[in-house]
């Protein structure tokens, strides 16, 4: 009896609650923007034919990459319904150790595998690590909508980042104490941004967000806030990318223009990465090359990132000639 | 026959109850074997020196966990602050004032709250309290201690309200029946006789709030905004040990001085959980003669 009771009271609650739900519900439009698909796990994927055997391969690694490299696995499966192709994101550190563990095929990085990591590959393997560049990255500076700044110098970003701007009034913004938002060790932009634009420890009181999307959340929260993120990333609602110059003597461009970023004229560029153990072949190499195909390239294009440049179609002749 | 089955069921049984013992054992195990040699290499200096948490440095690291143990601390003790006066007051309500038909509606209440996820306890904070806490103390952001520790005190709310209920509960009749006998009202029979009986009972339901909250992961993760300095009040952001771990465990190369570190971390928040948990155990089991 106890027990009937108390289930009916339970099941009360659900309804009740239920319908309280409903009544708030039409104004929650969270939208989950990671199709993350399941795939079973076929060892060896680097087949001689690509004949309609079955392939599948997983992918996975930087979360600047996760949207782009899932939608063009998704184009390339709906034209070659006998491959699967599985994309996780975590951090080019994560695509990495998880590549020179054997748990992935392919390694998204934005930014290139260091020696050590090389060494350790080869030594798992007995194998070459093989490097693709898909796509043209920019790296932009996000401030909320409500921030009167609109272009920085890369000296003062280092300084807001190294904690020795704390103010938006000191860059010629409103009187307002600066929150830094940051990535986690764990990802490229992390060593990307450090390197290129911190040159030193970053502050101690950035706060560390566990993905891209969370500080594009944090930053449209909160007035005072600056984050960075992959320019694919920087057109949301409440946020805006600010224009960034190399000094205080030359230009600032808008990293949303397209020719700023392949003229390399903004100054927070990088290419994004792909390693794979061994030279691609079979099913995985028809991937990859379709992927710097003009039609992969037009994808590229169309999840806010940049086509690869002359130099860049250069360097993947070694992994895909 | 039947003796044959008894004895198999037996050595079942036994080898369940220490299998339980080998996990822990295990578990110890791993965690001394990979903090080790951090701290051979290292020291106990680095890992509590006045320093911050820096291993993926642009120039040396530091492995300083200090901060870190403020943060724990931080959250641990708001989250206790704020979830022990409501559990308490709401395991005497329930033991001592409740109707039947009202604990029957309440106590499946307090189990479902038990079971809500942390992490969409986490998601709640990140979009419902912080902008509210933001609003409120006039700040940049509410990703701060103060989110935290609201958050994990609802968490910890169940186990709380659960325990000091059985305690309060515990408390024998004629202790409340001499209070009225006396002419004490219902109110200063609960607050002068029946909580201070059930005191050890409920200071462990307090404790084993604690060992929850400390240990917590997913909510601090989410809403204190993980920021390696020192905080300046509740209204700062923190970063805990817990989320210290869970943040870099999925980079961390193999075997590094930062692996190990991060071990360190996990090797102290187990002791201290471990301890936390022992003196729980230790107050329940005086629980019964401080009733007679």
């Amino acid at each position: 009896m106890n027990l009937k009771r108390r289930l009916i009271v339970l099941g009360v609650f659900l309804v009740v609650a239920m319908m309280v739900v409903a009544g708030c519900g039409g104004s929650a439009e969270e939208q989950v923007d990671e199709p993350v698909e399941e795939a079973e796990e076929v060892e060896d994927t680097n087949g001689e034919d690509a004949s309609p055997e079955a392939a599948s391969f997983m992918l996975g690694g930087s979360d600047s990459e996760v949207n782009v490299v899932s939608r063009l696995a998704e184009e390339y499966m709906n034209d070659h319904p006998h491959v699967s192709i599985a994309v996780t994101g975590g951090g080019s550190g994560v695509g990495i150790s998880s590549l020179i563990d054997g748990d992935i095929d392919v390694a998204n990085s934005s930014r290139p595998m260091r020696d050590t990591e090389e060494d350790a590959l080869r030594d798992n393997h007995g194998e070459e690590p093989y490097a693709l560049r898909f796509a043209v990255d920019g790296v932009a500076v996000l401030v909320n909508d409500a921030n009167s700044v609109e272009d920085l110098t890369l000296d003062q970003i280092g300084a807001i980042y190294r904690g020795e701007i704390t103010n938006w009034s000191e860059v010629g913004g409103d009187d307002q104490e600066i929150t830094l938002y940051g990535r986690q060790s764990t990802s490229g932009t992390y060593v990307f941004f450090m390197e290129l634009v911190v040159q030193g420890e970053y502050s101690e009181r950035k706060r560390n967000m566990a993905g891209t999307s969370d500080i594009v959340e944090a930053v449209i929260g909160d007035g005072g806030g600056i984050g960075y993120a992959a320019i694919g990333y920087a057109d949301e609602d409440g946020v805006k990318s600010l224009d960034v110059a190399v000094d205080k003597s030359s230009e600032a461009y808008d990293p949303t223009v397209l020719e700023n970023v392949t003229s390399g004229n903004y100054p927070l560029t990088r290419p994004l990465y792909q390693y794979i153990i061994g030279k691609p072949q079979g099913a995985l190499l028809d991937y990859l090359l379709y992927e710097v195909s003009d039609e992969g390239q037009d994808i590229v294009l169309d999840e806010g990132f940049y086509p690869i440049t002359e130099e860049d179609r250069e360097f993947n002749k070694n992994a895909l000639e | 026959m039947a003796s044959i089955t008894e004895k198999a069921m037996r050595v079942l049984f036994v080898f369940c109850g220490l299998a339980i013992i080998l996990f822990l054992v295990g578990i110890l195990y791993v965690l001394l074997s990979n903090s080790m040699p951090g701290l051979m290499e290292l020291g106990f200096g680095p890992f509590f020196a006045a320093d911050r948490w820096n291993p993926a440095a642009y120039g040396e690291p530091t492995y300083s966990l200090i901060n870190m143990i403020y943060g724990t601390l931080m959250v641990t003790l708001g989250a206790l602050i704020f979830a022990v006066p409501i559990g308490v007051a709401a395991a005497a309500y329930l033991a001592e004032i409740a109707s039947p038909w009202e604990r029957e509606l309440f106590k499946p209440i307090v189990e479902v709250l038990a079971g809500v996820p942390s992490v969409v306890l986490g998601f709640f904070g990140l979009v419902v309290l912080a902008p509210l806490i933001a609003r409120i103390f006039n700040l940049n952001s509410g990703l701060n201690a103060f989110n935290g520790a609201i958050l994990v005190g609802i968490m910890a709310l169940p186990i709380i309200i659960t325990l000091a209920e059985d305690a309060i509960t515990a408390v024998p009749k004629e202790y409340r029946h001499a209070s009225l006998a006396l002419g004490g009202t219902r109110w200063q029979t609960i607050w002068k006789t029946t909580i201070p009986a059930a005191f050890s009972g409920i200071t462990a339901a307090a404790m084993l709030g604690m060992g929850r909250a400390i240990g917590e992961t997913m909510i601090v993760l989410m809403v204190t905004g993980n920021m390696v300095a020192r905080p300046d009040s509740f209204l700062d952001s923190v970063r805990t040990l817990s989320a210290g771990i869970a943040i870099d465990i999925g980079d961390v190369v193999f075997n590094s001085n930062h692996f190990h570190a991060l071990f360190v971390a996990g090797l102290l928040l187990f002791l201290i959980t471990f301890i936390v948990n022992l003196l729980a155990d230790i107050l329940i089991q005086r629980k019964p003669e401080a009733n007679k």
